[in-house]
């Protein structure tokens, strides 16, 4: 218990400390506390991942009661199981490297007190997400990471593009969370808690209920409440058509995007619906729904990554992509392999992007990749690490990635439920897609001509080892991961009990049967499309970026029309902002000249004013000042008085 | 034979013409107050019907009081008008209207 009370309290002490004394303590205070609370954060978390593999007991107790409502408590309380113990190792290990990465990152700017305490209270808030044993926690920490990640992508915060970022993500955020607490109060309703273990026990019979969404349509409880939850996923891990958010999140400072926007707070959703599988598990339609967005997503944004010059948008793409994978496993029940793959995307994506920024730096924050190329002489270890990361990502045989992204492509292959041929085709072409839009970045950054201007070239130079060592410290990971982690996660049943799968969805049962170890899954993996998929994919970007770079053009000139498209991101972008925006902004107006200016002000206050006015307007030429009428008054006053009183008391 | 009728529908009557001569008075205000007079004086006809007929000589005191101060008041009217015409020029009703709100 104390253990988890520190994991967890340890990053908020260095926040608070960080945030506001940030002045007192200084510049190198505030990085030796944020470091030393996640440091400690992570070695307690790695303790804990031993303990469980070792078998320790679930753990699963309240810690503080917050409030009793008729029956609803709502609570603070720790859910450490392997699944549990498997997220928080993450998450603490890929937010050290971020912030020892931040030290040599951000040296040079003014808020480097405040980013430290951001990132801090970031990864407090994750864990605080990953440990909840109970939906209002689960919120608690959802709402958190999105007001942290609003803020970061916000954090250079006189540049304009940077407040629209944040403002967007923080409105579409907003839509996914809307669903979001909309599935608990589903939840709630049908189960009557919120806490996960009792809730988790009545997946079956919530199967069993049904509710009335709109007259004559009856819905399966289980399918109503896992939809909306997954709606809530689909916002925060940027499924489509929710995904417009996290391509321009990358205005933030590029740590964050590998810790916020690629490693952990985007992958949420997906370890959301694992530790919902208990629920999810019910309902075949729900999954479906799963496997539908998450393929389109996987393919569909990665064919954008193609395309985009930035350096960070690359890599931006390729993780709305490769988050659609995630999904994907989970929507065909394979959640091992979802987790799998979450886990070792973790560590690739956030080496890439701690790469990307390494050159940014290196290109005196010029993030256009037009202007790069050749940097592979200036910057040899930056050069290497992205390349681990860049072999990861496209599932190259042998790496991390090709483990979490062949098991997954393997397990939706063999899944029945309805919609996964459609996904299946969708990843399976998007290993191609990957491995063209990776490498192209590849290529044109640190190959081929020098493009940069003369004064950049001559301070091109290697980053300090703060930066190069969380590369180094994550390209271990990205290539050897997979080695490790393969048998216990995909063989041998690895998270037990945390994770729930019905037998007829089993997909991942074939796999013990079917292979032994990695060895023989690398073998198998040789003789399967995707490898030769992805290396297809690189043979593609090194055509078009180094053989014939004139082709790329020629084919942007010979469809000019599917290239706007695709510029346009689909038109998701125009879409939103002339219907969404504008409507929304629209609705506003009418209800500000109608229902504000006209009603409220014009009818109900200077209304009853002007009634008032003109009442005592017509009331005023009563009293003309002349006696004679005074007493005509007078006189029909008492006529009516005497009046009354002969004939009214009949 | 007179009743006690008569000598009430003559009072009212009398009642009447002075209500009726304070509206459509409009010039002259020496003639409001011989009109509140008229009134006074119906009021009064009233009573001292009423005091034969209910054989009360209480009635026939009250009038004698009522026409002292009736009296009286028509002299302070009479002076206030003095003063009125003195600071305005004129005693006409249609232009006093200084109590208009």
């Amino acid at each position: 218990m104390n253990i988890y009370l520190t994991v967890v309290l340890a990053p908020l002490v260095a926040a608070l400390l960080a945030g506001l004394f940030g002045k007192i303590i200084g510049r190198a205070g505030a990085h030796t506390v944020a470091i030393a609370g996640v440091a400690l954060a992570f070695a307690l978390s790695v303790y804990t991942l031993i303990q469980q593999l070792a078998g320790a007991a679930v753990f699963n107790e309240t810690v503080y009661t917050w409030m009793v409502l008729d029956g609803l408590t709502m609570e603070v309380g720790f859910l450490v199981d392997r699944l549990t113990a498997l997220m928080m190792v993450v998450v603490t290990f890929v937010s050290l490297m971020v912030h020892i990465y931040t030290i040599g990152y951000m040296c040079d700017d003014p808020g480097y007190q405040r980013f430290f305490s951001y990132i801090s209270l970031f990864t407090f808030a994750m864990l605080m997400l990953v440990m909840a044993n109970n939906f209002m926690q689960l919120f608690f920490g959802w709402e958190a990471v999105g007001v942290v990640s609003y803020l970061l992508i916000g954090f250079w915060y006189n540049k304009p593009t940077a407040i629209f970022a944040n403002m967007k993500a923080f409105l579409v955020n907003r839509v996914g969370d809307f669903g979001f607490i909309l599935g608990i109060a589903a939840v709630l309703y049908f189960t009557g808690s919120l806490d996960y273990a009792t809730v988790f026990l009545q997946g079956e019979k919530m199967a069993g209920q049904t509710m009335e969404l709109f007259p004559g349509q009856v819905w399966s409880a289980v399918t109503v409440a896992c939809i909306l939850l997954f709606v809530g996923a689909m916002g925060k891990s940027a499924q489509m058509p929710l995904h417009v958010w996290l391509p321009d999140s990358m205005e933030g400072p590029t740590p964050i995007s590998a810790l916020i926007h690629a490693a952990t707070m985007v992958t949420a959703g997906v370890f959301m619906v694992a530790r919902m599988s208990p629920l999810f598990e019910y309902s075949d339609t729900a999954l479906s729904f799963i496997l539908v967005v998450g393929g389109t997503t996987a393919l569909f944004t990665g064919i954008l990554g193609v395309i985009q010059t930035d350096i960070k948008r690359v890599v931006a793409y390729s993780t709305l992509s490769q988050l659609g994978y995630m999904m994907v496993g989970c929507g065909a029940s394979a959640y091992a392999a979802g987790i799998f793959h979450l886990m070792t995307h973790a560590c690739f994506k956030a080496l890439l992007f701690l790469a990307a920024g390494s050159a940014i730096i290196a290109m005196h924050h010029d993030q256009d990749m037009r202007n790069m190329g050749g940097l592979k002489k200036y910057l040899p270890i930056t050069y290497w690490t992205c390349l681990c990361g860049s072999l990861a990502l496209i599932a190259f045989p042998g790496t991390s990635g090709f483990f979490s992204k062949d098991a997954l492509i393997e397990a939706v292959h063999a899944a029945e439920i309805a919609g996964s041929s459609y996904a299946y085709w969708c990843v399976l072409i998007s290993v191609f897609v990957t491995a063209l839009y990776t490498f192209r970045m590849v290529f044109m950054v640190y190959h081929g001509r020098e493009r940069m201007d003369e004064k950049t070239r001559s301070h091109l130079r290697e980053s300090p080892w703060v930066i190069t060592l969380p590369l180094i410290l994550l390209a271990i990971p990205s290539l050897f991961l997979g080695w490790v982690a393969f048998d216990p996660l995909l063989l041998d049943n690895y998270f037990g009990s945390a994770i729930f799968v019905l037998p007829q969805h089993d997909v991942l049962a074939g796999f013990a049967a079917e292979y032994t170890g990695p060895v023989q899954f690398l073998i198998h993996g040789l003789q399967s499309p995707p490898a030769w998929l992805a290396v297809a994919g690189v043979a593609t970007a090194w055509f078009i970026v180094l053989g014939r770079p004139d082709l790329a053009k020629a084919a942007a000139e010979q469809w000019p029309r599917f290239y706007a498209f695709l510029m346009n991101k689909y038109g998701f972008d125009d879409f939103n902002q002339k219907f969404f925006a504008a409507g929304s902004r629209g609705l506003g107006q009418f209800l500000w000249k109608y229902g504000d200016m006209m009603i409220i002000d014009d009818g109900l206050v200077n209304g009853s004013a002007r009634a008032v006015s003109g009442l005592s307007a017509r009331l005023r030429r009563m009293q003309s000042g002349y006696l004679y009428h005074y007493v005509f008054v007078m006189v029909i006053g008492m006529t009516a008085l005497v009046g009354w009183l002969y004939w009214g008391f009949d | 034979m007179i009743t006690l009728s008569h000598y009430l529908t003559l009072s009212a009557v009398l009642f009447s013409i002075s209500i009726v001569g304070i509206f459509i008075n409009r010039k002259n205000m020496i003639l409001l107050l011989m009109c509140i007079e008229l009134m006074l004086l119906a009021v009064n006809f009233n009573f001292i019907a009423f005091s034969r007929y209910l054989d009360d000589t209480a009635g026939q005191v009250f009038v004698f009081f009522i026409l002292t101060v009736a009296a009286a008041e028509t002299a302070i009217g009479l002076a206030i008008l003095v003063v009125l015409f003195r600071t305005r020029h004129s005693i006409s009703v249609s232009k006093m209207s200084s109590m208009k709100g």
